[in-house]
C-alpha cells in the first residue's frame, strides 16, 4: 500500500488546505462585487492582531502531509517551484486536474462552507490555501462564488495574492484532528505513517468518544468526520454556535476533551475522582474496546519487557512484586491474562499500600491511557489553523479524504478508501460497460462521480450538507430570495 | 498634583460640564447618582457635573492604582502578595468603604470611583492595546474589591446584576444529583446548589471540567459565582470599550477634554508621577555642589549615566544638561550651588564661554530668568520617568533619556555592571524587563535589589507607611528613597552634616549593591 511506504512525498496537490472564515477589507479586487451587506453582517473580530505566518506554520504539521524537503515559503510566488525528482503517479498534475474537474464535489463543498446555497460572506471571506508542487503554500485566497473557486483550483488562472494583513480570523468551523502518530506509544501492529485495521480501531474509539461529547455535552449537531487520507481523522463542526467561538472557547473545549495522562513517566495520572461525568461516560464507551481491541488485538504487554510497563502503572510495591514473581514463573502470558492476574493477585492479599478502591481506580486509569482519545488539541484551539478539506487527494497516498459516516463507524475501512487513480479508472470502466447499453442522452445525465466508488461518499456528504442548510435557513429565511438569481450562475 | 506635562493644561477654576452621557450613549436619567453598593459594574456613564481638575485628579489617582496592580503582575507577585501590597495603595488613592463601615464619605468615594473609571475608559479606548490592558487591570481591581467586600453586601450586589443564570430547580437537582456532585467536586460541607448558564459563559470551568455539561448548558456550583461575576464584568467592559472607541472621535470636538485624555493615555506607558517638593532632601541637609559626587550613588541609572558622562568628558550636551540640571534642582541643590557645580564640571571651558553659552540655561531652568510665567513657576519641573520614556530617543552622541529604554540590552548590562550592579539573576531580570519594554520595572528591580536589606528592615519594623514603598516613577523619588534608606539610622539620630551623609566626596562611584 502506498501509505505504508511513501517516504515524505513531495506535496503536489493543487488545492489542498482550506478553512478559516475571514473578515477583511471588503473591496478588494475580485471579479464579483461582494454583496453590499458584507461589512455589516460580519461579527466583530474576535481576536486582534494579524496572523504571524511563522507561528501558523509551525504547528500546522498535523498529518505530515506537507513535510517536504523543500523549505516552506508561505507567500511563495509561482515562479519558484522546485522540480520534482520522482513523483508518485497519482500526484501528477494531469491526474489531479482530472480529479478536480471531473470528480470533486464543488457544489456541496461550497454549500457546506457557505452554509447556504447562494454566495454568502461565509464563503466569500473564507481563506483558502493552496499547496504548490514542492510544498510551498499560497495562503489568504478567497473567492466570491463557487464558480470562481472552481476556476481557481484549475491552476491556469490564479489571482494575485492578497495581503496577509487583510485577513483576521473571526469565524470558522470548530475542528479536531486525531492522528495515529499520537498512538505510537501504545500500538504494537504498526508505527509511523502505516496503519492497519487493528490500529484504526483507536481512531474509531476516539471518534466515538469525541462525537458523543460534542453532541451530548455541547449540543452540537452538525459534525462531519473526514478521513485525513492516511492515518487519522478530522472533525468539522459547523453549528453556528461552534463557528462563532473565539480562541478562548476553542481552547476550553479542546482541553475539556483532552485527558492529561501522567502515566508515561510511571507515576499515577492526575485523573480526578470522582470521575467527571464525561470521563465516566467515555470509560463506559471504551471498556468493550479495551477488552477486544487493546488487550486481545494489540496485546501490548505480551513480552516481559512490555509487561514492565504495566507494573510501572501500578503504584503498589506488594502487588507488583507478587505479579513479577508470578510472571517470571509463567512466561508467554498474554495481555488478557496479565490483566486478569492483577485482580487475582490482589485478591490473594498482596496489596500493601493500596486499597481495593484505589486499585479499581488505577485500573481505570490504565484503561483510559490505552483507549482515551489522543487529540492534537493545538489544531482545535486556534481560529487561524488550517486543515485539509474534505474530498481533496492526500498527496502521499492518493486517497481521497472522504467523509466518515458515524452511524456506521465500525464499517469504515480506511484501506478501502478509493485513490484518485482508481477512481479515474472506474470512470473509464463504467463508460466502457455502458458503451452500448445507454443512449448518449442517458449517459450525459450520469455525472462522473456517480460512476465511481466516490458515489456513496458524495451522497452522504450531500445529505449531511442538506441537513446543515436546512438548519441554517431556519435562522435567515428570506435572505436567499434576494440573491436567488445568482444561484443559476453556479451550476456545476 | 500634576506637574510638568507636555500636554497643555486647562486653566484651573474654570468650571466646565463633563456630561459624558451626552457624548456617549443617550441613556440614564439626570439627577445625582446613587450608589447603594460598594461594587460597581460601571454600566451607566456619569451624568453629574464635575470640575475639570477633579476630572483629571480622580483619573490620575485611579491610574496610580492600576499601575501598581500592573507592577504586581510584572513582578509575578502571588495573589496574596498582591492583595497585601495593594491594600495601602488602595487606601491611599482610592478608598472604597463598605456600607457597614459608617464612613462619612461613602457617596463621595463611590462617585470618584465611578467617574474616574469612566474617564480612564475614554482615555484608554483609543487603541486595542490600551483597551486590553485597561480591561485586564480593571478586572483585577474589581476582583480585589469583590474579594474584600463584606459577604452580605457582595451577595446583595450580585443579586442586582442582570446575569442570565438560573438556579436549578429541586426536580432537576434530584435527577442529576450524582453527576452534579461528581462534575463540580462538591465537598461534604458545601451546599448543594447549582445554577445553569450557557457554557460559553464559563470557559474556564469547562476547560478544567469543573462543571456538568448538557447540550451546551453548563451546570455550575454556586461557589463559582464570584468568578462568573468577574468574567461578566470583564466581558461587559470589553464591549463597553469597543463602543467607547467608536465614540471617541466625537470627543475630540471638546478641546478641553482631549488633552487630558491624551495625557492620561500617555501615562499608561509609564504612569506619570509629578515631582513633589518632598523629593528634595532640603529638609534634611543642604546639598552643595561638592556633595554631588558623593550623592551620585543614590541616583537612578539615568542620572548616574549623565554624571559619569560629565565626569568623563567634562561636558554634557544640551538635553542631558537640562535633564540633569532639573534633577539636581529637584534634590534640593539651589541655583548658586548648581551654577557652581556646572562651572567646576566644565573645567575645559573658559569663564567667558560658560557665561555666554551655559549660564542662561541653568538660570532659566530655575526660573531665575525668562518670561513671567517661567519665573512664577520657578522654572521647569524635574522630569518624570514617563517624560523620559516618551520623549524622542536621543541621537548619536546624546546621553539623556532613560538608559533602560535607549540602550541596547547588551550595552545596558555593561553600563549597569560599570556602576556596580553585577548580580547575575538581577541582570537577567533586567534583560527580560527591557525585552518586554517594562523599563520602569527594570529600574525598580535594580533599586529593590540595591536596597534589599534596608527595605526589609523598614517593612519588618514598620518604619515607613506601606504607601511610601510603591513603584518608583520619578528619578527624584528614586533618589530620595535611596537616600533615606541608606541613612536610616543617621536621619533618626539627626546625625547629618552639612555636606550630606557619607560625604566621602570624590568617591561617588561606590557600588550600588550591598
Ligand atoms: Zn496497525
Amino acid at each position: 500500500m502506498p501509505h505504508a511506504t511513501s517516504p515524505s512525498p513531495e506535496a503536489e496537490a493543487t488545492m489542498n488546505v482550506e478553512d478559516s472564515h475571514m473578515t477583511d477589507a471588503p473591496a478588494l479586487p475580485l471579479e464579483a462585487e461582494p454583496s453590499s451587506d458584507l461589512a455589516e453582517s460580519q461579527e466583530l473580530p474576535a481576536n486582534g492582531g494579524t496572523a504571524n505566518l511563522d507561528s501558523i506554520f509551525d504547528d500546522d504539521d498535523d498529518d505530515d502531509e506537507y513535510s517536504s524537503s523543500a523549505p516552506r515559503k508561505p507567500e511563495d510566488s509561482l515562479q519558484d517551484i522546485p522540480q520534482q525528482v520522482s513523483k508518485p503517479k497519482y500526484s501528477s498534475p494531469d491526474i489531479l486536474r482530472q480529479f478536480y474537474q471531473r470528480l470533486f464535489p464543488f457544489r456541496p463543498l461550497f454549500q457546506w462552507l457557505n452554509h447556504s446555497p447562494t454566495p454568502q460572506p461565509d464563503f466569500q471571506n473564507r481563506e483558502f490555501a493552496f499547496v504548490l508542487p514542492g510544498g510551498a503554500y499560497i495562503r489568504y485566497q478567497s473567492f466570491a462564488s463557487a464558480d470562481l473557486f472552481r476556476k481557481h483550483v484549475n491552476p491556469r488562472d490564479r489571482k494575485q495574492l492578497r495581503k496577509a494583513s487583510a485577513f483576521r480570523p473571526v469565524m470558522k468551523e470548530l475542528v479536531f484532528d486525531i492522528d495515529m502518530t499520537d498512538y505510537d506509544p501504545i500500538r504494537t501492529c504498526c508505527s509511523g505513517a502505516a496503519i492497519c485495521n487493528k490500529c484504526w480501531q483507536f481512531i474509531t474509539m476516539a471518534v466515538k468518544v469525541v462525537d458523543t461529547a460534542l453532541r451530548e455535552d455541547f449540543g452540537f449537531q452538525h459534525i462531519l468526520w473526514v478521513y485525513s487520507g492516511r492515518r487519522g481523522a478530522h472533525a468539522w463542526i459547523s453549528d453556528k454556535r461552534a463557528r462563532e467561538m473565539d480562541d478562548t472557547k476553542r481552547r476550553s473545549l479542546a482541553n475539556y476533551l483532552v485527558l492529561a495522562m501522567g502515566n508515561e513517566q510511571g507515576k499515577r495520572g492526575g485523573i480526578r475522582r470522582p470521575l467527571h461525568p464525561h470521563i465516566d461516560r467515555s470509560l463506559k464507551i471504551l471498556n468493550p474496546y479495551f477488552q477486544t481491541d487493546v488487550l486481545a488485538d494489540q496485546d501490548p504487554w505480551a513480552s516481559t519487557e512490555q509487561a514492565d510497563k504495566i507494573l510501572q502503572l501500578l503504584p503498589d510495591k506488594g502487588l507488583t512484586t507478587a505479579l513479577q514473581k508470578k510472571w517470571d514463573s509463567m512466561p508467554g502470558r498474554t495481555s488478557n491474562q496479565r490483566w486478569a492476574d492483577i485482580d487475582a493477585v490482589a485478591e490473594a492479599g498482596h496489596l500493601s499500600t493500596m486499597t481495593a478502591k484505589q486499585l479499581v481506580e488505577a485500573k481505570q486509569d490504565i484503561r483510559l491511557e490505552y483507549t482515551y482519545p489522543r487529540l492534537d488539541a493545538e489544531v482545535s484551539k486556534k481560529l487561524n489553523h488550517l486543515l485539509k478539506s474534505p474530498f481533496v487527494v492526500h498527496p502521499g497516498t492518493g486517497r481521497v479524504c472522504v467523509p466518515i459516516d458515524t452511524r456506521d463507524l465500525e464499517a469504515f475501512d480506511p484501506l478501502s478508501v478509493p485513490t484518485v487513480t482508481e477512481l479515474l479508472r472506474e470512470i473509464d470502466e463504467w463508460d466502457n460497460e455502458h458503451k452500448d447499453s445507454m443512449s448518449a442522452d442517458e449517459k450525459a445525465k450520469v455525472q462522473d462521480w456517480q460512476k465511481t466508488r466516490l458515489k456513496g461518499y458524495v451522497e452522504f456528504f450531500r445529505g449531511y450538507v442538506a441537513g446543515l442548510l436546512k438548519e441554517e435557513n431556519k435562522g435567515k429565511r428570506g435572505r436567499e430570495e434576494d440573491v436567488a438569481a445568482g444561484a443559476d450562475s453556479m451550476e456545476f | 498634583m500634576l506637574a510638568a506635562t507636555s500636554a497643555p493644561r486647562i486653566a484651573p477654576n474654570k468650571r466646565t460640564v463633563l456630561d459624558a452621557r451626552k457624548r456617549q450613549f443617550a441613556k440614564s436619567t439626570h439627577g445625582p447618582e446613587e450608589y447603594p453598593h460598594r461594587l460597581n459594574f460601571y454600566v451607566v456613564p456619569p451624568s453629574g457635573d464635575i470640575a475639570l481638575e477633579q476630572f483629571e485628579e480622580w483619573a490620575i489617582a485611579r491610574l496610580k492604582v492600576l499601575a501598581e496592580l500592573e507592577s504586581c503582575q510584572f513582578r509575578n507577585r502571588t495573589p496574596a502578595e498582591t492583595e497585601e501590597y495593594m491594600k495601602p495603595v488602595l487606601d491611599k488613592y482610592m478608598r472604597l468603604s463598605s456600607n457597614a463601615s459608617r464612613s462619612s464619605d461613602i457617596e463621595g468615594e463611590r462617585k470618584r470611583d465611578h467617574y474616574s473609571h469612566w474617564t480612564l475608559r475614554l482615555a484608554f479606548s483609543s487603541t486595542a492595546d490600551l483597551r486590553q490592558r485597561f480591561a485586564r487591570l480593571e478586572a483585577q481591581l474589581f476582583k480585589l474589591r469583590m474579594q474584600s467586600d463584606d459577604t452580605r453586601e457582595r451577595q446583595e450586589f450580585i443579586k442586582t446584576l442582570p446575569m442570565s443564570w438560573e438556579t436549578l430547580s429541586e426536580e432537576e437537582k434530584a435527577t442529576w444529583l450524582d453527576q452534579l456532585k461528581a462534575a463540580t467536586n462538591v465537598k461534604r460541607d458545601e451546599e448543594e446548589s447549582w445554577f445553569k448558564v450557557d457554557w460559553e459563559k464559563v470557559p474556564g470551568l469547562v476547560e478544567r471540567r469543573q462543571c456538568l455539561l448538557k447540550k451546551g448548558t453548563a451546570y455550575v456550583h454556586v461557589r463559582e459565582q464570584q468568578t462568573m461575576v468577574l468574567n461578566e464584568f470583564a466581558r461587559q467592559l470589553e464591549t463597553g470599550l469597543e463602543l467607547s472607541a467608536r465614540f471617541l472621535p466625537r470627543m475630540d470636538e471638546d478641546n478641553r477634554l482631549s488633552p487630558i485624555l491624551h495625557h492620561l493615555s500617555q501615562s499608561f506607558v509609564a504612569p506619570d508621577a509629578g515631582y513633589t517638593e518632598s523629593s528634595s532632601i532640603g529638609d534634611i541637609t543642604i546639598p552643595t555642589a561638592a556633595a554631588i559626587d558623593g550623592l551620585a550613588q543614590h541616583f537612578p541609572l539615568c542620572m548616574q549615566n549623565l554624571h559619569r558622562e560629565l565626569r568623563n568628558n567634562s561636558h554634557l550636551k544640551h538635553f542631558g544638561r537640562l535633564q540633569y540640571t532639573l534633577f539636581l534642582k529637584g534634590i534640593g541643590l539651589n541655583l548658586q550651588e548648581c551654577i557652581l557645580f556646572w562651572r567646576k564640571s566644565f573645567k575645559l571651558i573658559a569663564d567667558d564661554k560658560f557665561k555666554s553659552d551655559y549660564l542662561y540655561n541653568i538660570r532659566h531652568a530655575y526660573g531665575d530668568v525668562g518670561g513671567d510665567s517661567n519665573r512664577r513657576g520657578k522654572g521647569y519641573t524635574p522630569y518624570s520617568c514617563q517624560k523620559l520614556l516618551t520623549e524622542p530617543a536621543p541621537s548619536a552622541g546624546q546621553t539623556h533619556g532613560c538608559p533602560y529604554r535607549t540602550y541596547s540590552p547588551d550595552n545596558l548590562l555593561t553600563l549597569l555592571q560599570a556602576v556596580g550592579v553585577t548580580d547575575r539573576a538581577l541582570l537577567q531580570g533586567v534583560r527580560e524587563d527591557v525585552g518586554k519594554q517594562r523599563f520602569h520595572i527594570a529600574c525598580n528591580r535594580v533599586f529593590e535589589h540595591g536596597h534589599k536589606g534596608q527595605l526589609r528592615k523598614v517593612k519588618e519594623e514598620g518604619l515607613w507607611a506601606a504607601g511610601d514603598l510603591d513603584t518608583i516613577l520619578h528619578p527624584n523619588t528614586y533618589f530620595k528613597r535611596s537616600f533615606l534608606l541608606k541613612n536610616l539610622g543617621k536621619i533618626k539620630a539627626g546625625d547629618l552634616g552639612v555636606d550630606g551623609p557619607e560625604s566621602s566626596s570624590g568617591g561617588g562611584r561606590e557600588k550600588m549593591e550591598e
